[in-house]
């Protein structure tokens, strides 16, 4: 395996493969020391957050909570209307999120710590396609997920597990147990879909060899977390705190001591879940997990199994540490392999070619991009399950993903001739070093500048990274 | 019909349906058989993937089971006579209430059920449990392509055979050595610039985007033609019904789409089968619908299970008719990954289970009763005391339909298809 060893190409990997793409000038930057250039990016407080016109989650759901509650009171005539202005608000919610976060991506100067960001926003998914938990699947990414991306795994895994989103996504917020008192009188009773998720997508997963008994009695732990119905709920039914925040109800708990992949939990109330999850955030099979994945998204579909090795160590060693982990990535020679084995998916491909063109989405036509985003089969913050988008090629170099990202391309490179670039300067400050003579003769001898434009965003090169 | 169809608005309209319905379709197999083969050369095959977790225990509920409604509860399917009841197969199973065309074509002999068939996965996992489905192997992860690609090897080794998939991913199902091109709604209007040409010679070495780009853009006259002999049966059958399909391109989520139009679900399978019975069209198909996963408030007769159903039904039901002659040489399958727990659960749905219910239809179906045993309900015999028990396994299922449908060798099934399966026999009497 030869590595990348000159700076030019170091910074043009650093750029394009651990960030979101090159914008103008970058690739300049990162070049004097392309470690330390992403490096730099590795804080404390976490991502930034995306700018615009955003609520809290508690503020989203009263939005859907009110509006739910106005098509109540609506006649039955018009019921169907009242509905639909609930399903157009959230719509809103949700375009807003989207073009938010779009704008971030294709701007910031930070692509590594966006990128890094995206991919655990991804691996904690929450979709917009279940529809009680659209009004939150933005405030999601930007509570739960922003501020500990550079923290520790643990933390990301709680606020995550008690974040309404994941709460009402999963459908943990009404479980209960058989022998809870609200089981006892047959009010509710256990749902295992959070408990089978964490396990198998967000902790251990299904190579660990845990049992239904574990799925179970970790569902049975689980039971209580719920979400809270706001002090202004209907008289009887008022809880303390905003709606939507956390909210430990004693009365769906199953009772007693739990058994959970081998280890005894026998706390009482809220804190048992808590225990189950500070161990399966340290657990041994955690660390390969998270090492597995990791490597799979920043360096190759199969990647070397030396990387994913390192990783788990750093994991392990640093207690989950992920801007320890973040570190580890970065120093590993397997990272900077010459050969982008990495083909981009929908989002990174909209977002690398934006961020070529120096310019975001068109603030003024959000849905313009969404609407590109659905057709490519990525639309933002709606997977259709919760394992989140596939990050492997053959998921999406299918021929109607190519010839849809063609269609795109012409209009993207019509915008960008009439920005008043020029193909040849944006093809080198786009792919650096890793701009093949090939690419830059075919754009070179382009007949118009927005056919040069598509050219250099289907190459090969800009394809993948 | 003597109406001239506006060719971009017919195009627009029938893959309208495809976008916003949640629906994706894969195609394989243009040139399976030569004409030499005879009857074999019309077979049709179609493979429906019912992803998320059907439930068995609600598609064709066994009302009769002593132990049902016990079980089941508030979401337990009513008994035949009751309103909104089971709709009626034999003493012991019914079909839900809104399987309303499956039920029809079951009295006329040509829809049966599979009460109890699990893959041989045990894992309750969505993901894995898929990927064995679809992949035929006898473990996760056995084997990287899918059992409907190797199919297609195994019948063809030495033609040129085509593969095309409806849908922007590649299901796995039809992954593997045969280029599955695919297609989906939007994208190129015109492509007669250089630009395609360009890319082809940049992409002259490149594996993954070489093979993708070509068939890409060839798989856009076949779609223009299906879409348009759908839309003039759609005209002729419903008219107006096509305009208001229009509403489906705006890019709602699938979610928010259910059951919301059946004309417009119909006409998808309207659309699919004339792609089948076009000239050189694909002999075998495989269609994903999802969102089976119902953990929570699933509904009896009506709700969220119910909207899923009428989905299914009104797809199937579309297949059935836009087929026309050709549904006598089609068999499809509706399958899915696991089934759901007998009991229900707190929160008035159902966890991950184990054996459900499969759907066999088709012009030519064997008149016979269930396919494989049912093995009831009674607290003991329940598969680790929560789930339906698998009677039958699912490749038992598949090899039985592609021998006696498709001619399949027995041997090739065993050891290519369906890797190391030697012991799960095919089941036979189905077709």
């Amino acid at each position: 395996m030869a590595l990348a060893n000159n700076s030019d190409l170091m910074a043009a990997i650093a750029v394009t493969r651990f960030g979101l793409g090159a914008r103008p000038g970058e690739i300049d930057a990162a070049k004097s020391d392309p470690r330390g250039f992403l490096k730099a990016q590795i804080r404390a407080d976490g991502a930034e957050q995306p700018q615009g016109d955003l609520k809290s989650s508690s503020d989203n759901l009263y939005v859907y909570a009110g509006l739910r509650k106005a098509r109540q009171a609506a006649k039955a005539e018009d019921a169907a209307d009242a509905l639909k202005q609930v399903q157009q608000q959230i719509r809103g919610l949700v375009i807003n999120e989207m073009a938010a976060r779009g704008r971030l991506a294709a701007q910031t100067p930070n692509g590594f710590a966006e990128r890094w960001t995206l991919f655990w926003s991804n691996h904690f998914t929450v979709s917009a396609l279940k529809g009680t938990a659209a009004p939150v699947v933005g405030s999601f990414e930007r509570e739960a997920i922003r501020p500990h991306v550079f923290g520790r795994f643990e933390d990301m895994l709680l606020a995550s597990s008690r974040h309404p989103a994941m709460l009402l996504y999963l459908d943990q917020a009404q479980s209960a147990g058989p022998n809870s008192p609200a089981g006892q009188r047959r009010k509710s009773g256990l749902n295992e879909n959070l408990g089978r998720e964490i396990l198998e997508l967000h902790t251990v997963g299904i190579a660990a060899g845990y049992s239904q008994a574990d799925v179970t009695e970790f569902a049975r732990a689980l039971t209580g977390w719920s979400v809270s119905r706001g002090r202004d709920a209907p008289i009887g039914q008022g809880d303390s705190g905003p709606l939507g925040a956390f909210m430990y109800r004693p009365y769906l708990h199953e009772p007693g001591v739990r058994q959970v992949m081998g280890r005894t939990y026998a706390q009482a109330g809220e804190s048992q879940a808590g225990a189950v999850l500070h161990d399966l955030a340290g657990h041994p099979s955690t660390a390969s997990h998270i090492a597995q994945k990791l490597a799979r998204h920043f360096v190759a579909d199969t990647p070397p199994p030396s990387l994913v090795a390192k990783l788990q160590t750093s994991f392990v060693q640093s207690g989950g540490r992920l801007d320890h982990l973040a570190q580890t990535l970065i120093d590993a020679p397997e990272a900077w392999q010459p050969d982008a084995a990495k083909f981009k998916t929908p989002y990174e491909f909209l977002v690398s070619s934006w961020r070529a063109s120096g310019q975001g989405p068109d603030p003024s036509a959000p849905l313009k991009f969404v609407g590109s985003l659905a057709v490519m089969g990525q639309r933002p913050f709606s997977p259709d399950s919760p394992k989140g988008w596939s990050d492997e090629a053959v998921d999406w170099a299918s021929s109607d993903g190519v010839v849809k990202r063609l269609a795109w391309a012409e209009q993207a490179g019509a915008a960008m001739a009439a920005q008043g670039l020029e193909p040849s300067e944006t093809g080198k400050a786009a792919l650096g070093a890793r701009l093949t003579p090939a690419v830059a003769t075919a754009i070179a001898r382009a007949e118009t500048r927005p056919e040069a434009f598509a050219i250099l965003l289907m190459s090969p090169e800009f394809q993948r990274r | 019909m003597n109406r001239p169809v506006d060719l971009s608005l017919t195009r627009r309209s029938a893959l309208a349906r495809a976008a916003g319905l949640g629906l994706s379709v894969s195609f394989l197999g243009r040139a399976a058989f030569a004409a030499g083969d005879g009857d074999l050369a019309r077979r049709k095959l179609v493979v429906i993937v019912c992803r998320g977790g059907m439930d068995g225990l609600s598609v064709s509920p066994p009302v009769g089971d002593p132990d049902y409604a016990g079980l089941r509860k508030t979401i337990a399917i009513a008994p035949f006579d009751a309103p909104n009841g089971a709709l009626k197969l034999d003493d012991t199973f019914g079909l839900h209430p809104s399987l309303k065309a499956v039920h029809r074509l079951a009295l006329a002999g040509q829809a049966r059920i599979c009460p109890a068939v699990a893959t041989p996965d045990r894992a309750r996992s969505h993901f894995e449990a898929q990927d064995v489905l679809e992949s035929g192997g006898s473990l996760v992860y056995g084997t990287p392509s899918g059992w409907l690609n190797r199919t297609l090897q195994a019948l063809a080794p030495t033609r040129r055979v085509e593969a095309l998939s409806v849908g922007v991913e590649a299901p796995l199902i039809l992954r593997g050595p045969v280029h599955a091109a695919s297609w989906s709604p939007g994208g190129l209007q015109g492509r007669d610039g250089r630009l395609p040409g360009i890319l082809a010679d940049l992409y002259a070495h490149d594996p993954l985007l070489g093979p993708a780009l070509a068939s890409g853009l060839q798989t856009q006259s076949m779609a223009k033609v299906a879409s348009t002999l759908a839309m003039a049966q759609e005209q002729a059958e419903t008219p107006g019904e096509a305009m208001d399909s229009m509403a489906a391109m705006t890019g709602k989520p699938a979610a928010a789409n259910l059951g919301g139009n059946p004309q417009a679900v119909r006409a998808a399978g309207v659309t699919v089968a004339k792609f089948m019975t076009a000239e050189n069209g694909p002999q075998i198909v495989a269609i994903s619908v999802d969102n089976f996963d119902t953990h929570a408030n699933q509904g009896a007769a009506q709700g969220l299970l119910a909207n899923r159903l009428t989905y299914l039904d009104n797809l199937l039901d579309g297949l059935a008719d836009g087929l026309g002659p050709d549904w006598n040489n089609t068999v499809v399958v509706a399958a899915t990954e696991f089934g759901r727990t007998a009991h229900v659960n707190g929160t008035g749905g159902t966890d991950h289970g184990t054996a459900s219910t499969a759907l066999v239809l088709g012009g030519a179906l064997k008149r016979r009763g269930i396919i494989g045993d049912w093995p009831t309900l009674q607290p003991a015999k329940l598969f680790e005391s929560r789930d339906t028990a698998p009677t039958l396994d699912m490749r038992s299922l598949f090899k039985g339909v592609l021998v006696e449908h498709l001619g399949v060798e027995r041997r090739t099934l065993d050891t290519a298809i369906f890797p190391d399966s030697a012991s799960a026999a095919p089941a036979t009497g189905v077709v």
